[in-house]
């Protein structure tokens, strides 16, 4: 959701750049997609009746030629030296390059999250994902975020799982919460 | 007469003091997610969605209502104090909003914004309930080609109307309805796009997909780039204005408003052409022309009351014909569908109670916001003051809770992660994120009453032309698709013979 305001602001602040290349990620990505989807589209049995004359197989295949029709297009365009806006707001600084570091620690945290919240439950994995994306975004104030981490799990729990009825696993605090 | 006794008995229902809190409970929350830097109007209703499910859909519904116009109304707060608007429907608001507050004049600036959108909000809701019946009675002769088309209208209209490039509009939709396409044919009960896994067989959930795209996807986004020293907030008093701003706000109120409303009715709407249209009006008509530019309260009043006349708007299509024109009723229609209603001409019949009682809870919330409004503002300026760590940590957090909530699958925290990146790239790519949650939405339902047209046609494809409306949407299409070209080789040719 950029916007045109957004964007003349954000052109101004930006150092002037050669071609943005790596669209072609975004092209070769679409065609990929488009493939897979005309290649599953296909692996579906052809069935049709008098109340459904046209089967599951048309529109997955409409849909891929669509993707890769789009992928060669947006290839002319980006070679014709289009390119999108990244997108500003309030916290965004587009003047620095990305911080994969920072993206890479969330991601983390965020499948620890993923992966133990059925065992640990979601008072403990809530906890971990909070206090991990936290320093993950460069808080060091370990003890604090923990408090934190720790009272937004609890209360959470008990306000949505325990009061509204909101499916949240209580895993291995299980008779204890 | 009859929605008249239909809407005093919603009235009635909510008026029930458990129903009141919740509705209060809703603005509250709705505004003060939504006054959270980077959180928009949609990504507040995706977000607060999971706060509901285990709620009666009655219930749930005045709930939303609360969290509609409070993340509404939030968004304009953050785009007054901070100058960095959460969606692009509040971007004119900041012009003379941030002005006005750098000025010395922020408890004004909020208290026309907050005055307008009341004003604007009560109007649109009433232009809502005599709007909309009107629109039902003609959409329940709608037959399975005309909604194909009016569909196909939508996609349209979200790729290359609104947004500043077609092709990256599109590659946004097409990824949608790939999204969409996931999941147990409907017709045939035949597995598409599942890869094997069982749990992927009733589709991606709509929630999931807008809270990996809106939340997570931001979360990742700014965390890319964040800013270490964060932005500057105007400290702000309790909003008040003298005599000379209500002179100068109120007719700015209504202008707005007639602009906002029928640009949100309408199918190719949403609220960036009326808030534009807004301010160039008001920036002409007003007599303090100096000012604009440093801060003119005409600037802000008008912009702001069509953003919120538009939402109410949006909600027209939404509820009578079941296509959302924006993102905020793109989700709230995925609301509705989480309880199993589908709106639409018969929800009317089906769910009467519910839709009055949805609607009186407009007026409700409205009034309660401006209410809450004018004395919480300092309140809600400190939010904004959130350490950045603890803001985006939380915002994944409840991501995770909402996204796992739905289901109860950790495969959904998975999905989240994977759509949260596909929003981290399209942001990075600039690519347009409506027109995605509009595929994903509408998608399988325009597949639906295409396959229906063309059983009817017996797969001729003569069958998806039908009735008058069709023929005017398709000219409609035609139109939109045809105009940028009759600009590029007719208009600006001569235009600048003339210049």
């Amino acid at each position: 959701m950029s916007t045109h305001v957004d964007e003349r602001s954000a052109e101004r602040t930006r150092p002037p750049r050669g071609g943005d290349r790596a669209q072609y990620g975004v092209c070769a990505f679409l065609a990929l997609l488009g493939t897979a989807v005309i290649v599953d589209g296909l692996g579906i049995p052809h069935i049709t009746s008098s109340t459904d004359p046209v089967g599951p197989r048309a529109v997955p295949v409409i849909l891929g030629v669509l993707l890769l029709v789009v992928a060669a297009l947006y290839a002319v365009d980006v070679a014709r030296g289009g390119r999108g806006e990244p997108e500003a707001g309030e916290d965004v600084d587009l003047s620095t390059g990305s911080d994969w570091r920072t993206v890479l620690l969330l991601v983390g945290a965020f499948v620890v999250n993923a992966v133990l919240i059925e065992q640990l439950g979601w008072v403990i994995s809530g906890t971990l994902l909070f206090w991990g994306t936290a320093f993950a975004l460069g808080n060091r104030h370990y003890v604090r975020s923990l408090l934190i981490a720790v009272a937004l799990s609890l209360t959470t729990f008990y306000a949505f799982a325990i009061g509204l009825g909101v499916n949240l696993p209580a895993g291995v605090l299980q008779g204890i919460l | 007469m009859d929605n008249l006794n239909n809407l005093m008995q919603g009235f009635a229902d909510v008026l029930a003091p458990m129903n009141l809190l919740l509705a209060l409970i809703g603005v509250v929350i709705g505004t003060a997610v939504g006054v959270l830097p980077g959180i928009g109007p949609a990504m507040t209703v995706a977000l607060l969605l999971p706060v509901t499910y285990g709620m009666e859909p009655v219930q749930a519904f005045i709930m939303f209502a609360g969290i509609f116009y409070g993340g509404m109304y939030g968004g304009s707060t953050t785009s007054i104090l901070l100058n960095t608007p959460g969606e692009s429907s509040s971007v004119v608001t900041a012009i003379e909003g941030n002005k006005m507050a750098k000025a010395g004049r922020a408890a004004q600036a909020l208290a026309t914004a907050a005055i307008g959108s009341f004003v604007a909000g009560t109007i649109g809701t009433l232009l809502l309930v005599l709007v909309t019946p009107v629109v039902v009675d003609f959409a329940v002769s709608l037959g399975a080609p005309d909604y194909f088309a009016l569909m196909l209208l939508s996609f349209i209209a979200v790729t290359s109307v609104l947004g500043s490039s077609r092709i990256r509009g599109l590659i946004s939709l097409l990824l949608g309805l790939t999204i969409g396409l996931v999941g147990i044919d409907a017709v045939s009960g035949q597995q598409r796009l599942t890869l094997g896994i069982p749990q992927l067989a009733d589709g991606i959930d709509v929630v999931v997909v807008a809270v990996g795209i809106f939340a997570v996807g931001e979360a990742l986004w700014v965390a890319a780039h964040l800013r270490r020293r964060p932005a500057e907030v105007i400290p702000v008093g309790r909003p008040w204005m003298g005599q000379k701003d209500w002179k100068r706000s109120w007719k700015p109120w209504l202008r707005g408003t007639a602009f906002g409303f029928p640009f949100g009715a309408l199918p190719a709407g949403g609220a960036e052409i009326p808030t534009f249209l807004s301010y160039a009006t008001e920036k002409r008509l007003t007599k303090h022309p100096e000012e604009f530019g440093k801060g003119a309260i005409e600037g802000v009043a008008g912009p702001e009351a069509a953003n919120n006349a538009s939402a109410a708007g949006t909600l027209v299509p939404m509820l009578a014909i079941g296509l959302p024109t924006n993102a905020t009723a793109a989700v709230m229609l995925a609301a509705f569908q989480s309880y199993g209603i589908q709106p639409g001409p018969l929800l009317f019949e089906r769910e009467a109670s519910l839709v009055w009682v949805l609607i009186a809870s407009l007026f409700i919330g409205n009034l309660l916001l401006l209410l809450l409004n004018l004395p919480l503002a300092p309140a809600w300026a400190k939010l904004l003051q959130i350490p950045r760590p603890y803001l985006y940590a939380g915002i994944l957090f409840f991501a995770s809770m909402g996204a796992y909530a739905v289901n109860a699958q950790p495969l959904d925290l998975f999905l989240l992660l994977v759509l949260g990146i596909l929003g981290f790239a399209m942001r990075r790519f600039g690519l347009p994120v409506l027109p995605l949650i509009v595929g994903v939405i509408l998608g399988p339902r325009a597949e639906l009453q295409g396959r229906r047209s063309l059983q009817l046609s017996g797969g001729e494809l003569s069958g998806l032309v039908g009735g008058p409306v069709s023929y005017a949407v398709y000219t409609t299409i035609a139109l939109v698709l045809v105009w940028p070209l009759v600009r590029k080789f007719a208009v600006r040719p001569l235009r600048e013979r003339s210049a």
